[in-house]
């Protein structure tokens, strides 16, 4: 072996005290794994229930605000009338004007994968006695197929079938049941304006999300624009999907450039949902992290230990000319050496708890439970204990150098 | 500054404070020739320690200056120090002071390999001479804390030798050994001295090794009280 001589000793040290070497690195060993393990299954929790959000929600919604009128009219002139009132929503439609117009402009955005109109409509669906409100999207089965990718939650009947037929509905698997209809079954649907039309159940979806299954349905855009009393041109909303879904808030203030119409991005939109996925995205590598400076400490411990018990040697060593430089260096690299027994042991065993947990099916709506195998994860998790090991080792590193031979010596 | 003066110490002071404020060194001024086999003697706790460690550079906490093989050590900064050390300076203690994981070999190459002045190659066998003038050369592979007493004291003089230092020091060098032990000690320092003409400063307590050495500076109260020059 012909390695430096400061890592020469290093190693010397490390091989005589191998007990205390793998009580160190197994401490780093569950520091890891479990940092690797809470911080993979946080990730499968948000990539799920983002694709489960993903599934009705899109990543940018356009749509025209409600306005609310002013309380007070003021004005500088002393002679006017003050005008007070109570404040209510002034809007009287909700149409974007020139919507095709807007929708090319979006599309020339680099960002922008996909853009769609839609119409929304509120609306009561009616079978015979029973009565259950809800919420009819009039889409372009295509461009909205390719956002939502509806035809994937198809129970029954065929999605496409809408584009042709202007009576066809496809309604949420719960809609069905409390509705008690099935494909081919007649629905007669109640739009908010009053208009009440006689519909065809031509598909039934299901979501795995049970508000969306017990209100949704899709219809023809056209339908939907009949159901609201407007013309063929108008649109409610428009829906974008984007290339990076995480970054739709910005994206949303690029676009808020183009358009007088509110640009909204979904994290916006979902607020409630996602502050709980952050408290969980919080508070389980944090404990993570509480494990991993126990089990840094404990190399703290070991490395402290060492010099404690090597006093002698270190003195011999400055006394034969060795700086206080090489002493970090020695006792630095016993700790990193420590450490990535540790580490790279942690990576395995975190890696396998992902594995085993992943096979674990949890029954629908979920399926395998949602843990992600995410590549990143692992990248910090070696660079976390890589400088949580060198850290413990350089605390008591650095008293080693500043011992006094002399002092050793005298004794 | 003549070529032949190794060490040269001028008006060198030291107090200690704790508990109470006194002078362990007074005005000690001497010189080292080249080659010379200096003792250094006294009663206990007259000083002689201490001053060795001030000659090894690592007490750096004295007045007066300190000159080693024509450079002035004092005020040096620590760092150069080490290298001056690691370079000049061999040391051997009272208590042998091994690396107890490693072995002889490993011992004595150790403060070679943080010279590297020599391949790793180079300076096994170097380790091996000196084992070998030093009678030892069977017990290269052993760890150092397999040996008796005497083996590992001429252990750490083969290290204190592996640089070719300018100067050996040693602190009561054959202080823990028994008679016969310690006679081989200073036979060894003895031939360094004659046949090699390595220059050693040796603090003792022992009478024998004293006179036998060239040049004996007795201590009193941290003053040199007698030179007890060459005749
Ligand atoms: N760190 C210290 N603080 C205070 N006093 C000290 C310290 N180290 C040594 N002394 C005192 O300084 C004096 C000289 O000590 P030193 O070790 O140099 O003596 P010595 O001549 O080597 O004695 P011995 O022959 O017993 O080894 C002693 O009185 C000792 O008690
Ligand atoms: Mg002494």
């Amino acid at each position: 072996m012909k390695l430096k001589v400061n890592y020469e000793i290093a190693l010397t040290h490390i091989l005589t005290r191998k007990k205390q070497t793998i009580v160190a690195a197994m401490g780093v060993t569950i520091g890891i794994a479990l940092f690797i393990f809470s911080n993979s299954i946080v990730a499968g929790f948000s990539s799920y229930s983002k694709s489960n959000m993903f599934k009705t929600i899109p990543h940018i919604r356009i749509y025209k605000e409600d306005k609310i009128s002013k309380a007070l009219s003021i004005t500088n002139d002393s002679s006017d009338l003050v005008l007070i009132s109570n404040p209510k929503i002034i809007t009287t439609n909700k149409n974007i004007v020139n919507p095709y117009g807007l929708i090319k402009e979006l599309r020339t955005k680099s960002f922008v994968v996909n853009a769609a109109p839609q119409v929304n409509v509120d609306l009561f669906y009616n079978s015979g006695k029973s009565q259950l409100k809800g919420v009819a999207s009039g889409i372009n089965v295509i461009e909205a197929d390719a956002m939502f990718n509806i035809q994937s939650t198809m129970l029954a009947g065929h999605l496409e079938n809408i584009s042709s037929d202007l009576n066809g509905i496809i309604i949420g698997k719960g809609v069905a049941e409390k509705m008690n209809v099935r494909v081919d079954d007649n629905l007669t649907v109640i739009s908010s304006f009053g208009v009440i039309k006689v519909m065809k159940v031509i598909g039934i979806f299901a979501t795995e999300n049970r508000n969306t299954d017990e209100s949704k349905s899709y219809i023809n855009i056209a339908t939907a624009q009949q159901l609201i009393q407007e013309s063929p041109n108008s649109v409610t909303d428009i829906y974008l999907s984007v290339r990076e879904p995480d970054s739709a808030a910005y994206f949303a203030t690029n676009l808020q450039e183009l358009t007088e119409y509110k640009v909204e991005d979904w994290k916006t939109a979902n607020a409630d949902q996602l502050a709980q996925d952050n408290m969980l995205g919080t508070m389980t590598p944090m404990i993570a992290f509480s494990i991993m400076l126990v089990a840094a400490f404990g190399i703290y411990n070991i490395i402290n230990m060492t010099i404690t018990q090597k006093m002698n040697d270190i003195a011999i060593l400055k006394a034969n000319g060795f700086k206080g430089k090489d002493i970090i260096k020695i006792f630095v690299t016993e700790a990193f050496i420590m450490g990535a027994i540790g580490t790279f042991l942690g990576l395995l065993l975190g890696a396998l708890l992902v594995q085993i947990l992943s096979g674990v099916y949890i029954g629908p709506p979920v399926g395998y439970f949602p843990i992600k195998f995410d590549v990143s994860i692992f990248i910090s998790a070696t660079l976390f204990g890589l400088i949580a090991s060198l850290g413990a080792g350089y605390l008591p590193a650095r008293k080693a150098a500043k011992i006094d031979p002399v002092e050793i010596f005298r004794k | 500054m003549n070529r032949d003066i190794i060490l040269q110490t001028n008006k060198l002071g030291k107090y200690f404070y704790d508990p109470i404020k006194f002078k362990v060194l007074d005005d000690v001024s001497f010189e080292v020739s080249k080659g010379e086999f200096l003792t250094i003697v006294g009663k206990s706790g007259c000083g002689k320690s201490t001053l060795l460690y001030c000659l090894s550079t690592m007490d750096t906490n004295y007045d007066g200056e300190i000159t080693i093989a024509n450079q002035i050590v004092t005020g040096q900064k620590i760092d150069n120090l080490a290298v001056i050390r690691n370079e000049k300076i061999g040391f051997v203690f009272q208590f042998h002071y091994l690396l107890p994981e490693f072995s002889c070999l490993k011992n004595i190459m150790i403060p070679a390999l943080k010279l590297g002045k020599y391949s790793y190659d180079e300076i096994e066998e170097r380790a091996y001479q000196k084992l070998e003038i030093l009678g030892l050369k069977e017990q290269a592979l052993k760890p150092a804390s397999k040996l008796s007493g005497g083996q590992q004291q001429r252990v750490s003089i083969a290290r204190a030798l592996i640089n070719d230092p300018a100067i050996i020091m040693g602190d009561e060098p054959t202080g823990n050994l028994d008679s016969k032990n310690s006679e081989t000690v200073f036979e060894i320092f003895k031939q360094l001295s004659q046949d090699f003409g390595q220059t050693i400063i040796a603090v003792t307590h022992d009478t024998d090794f004293a006179k036998a050495s060239d040049r004996t500076i007795e201590m009193a109260d941290g003053k040199i009280v007698n030179h007890n020059k060459i005749i």
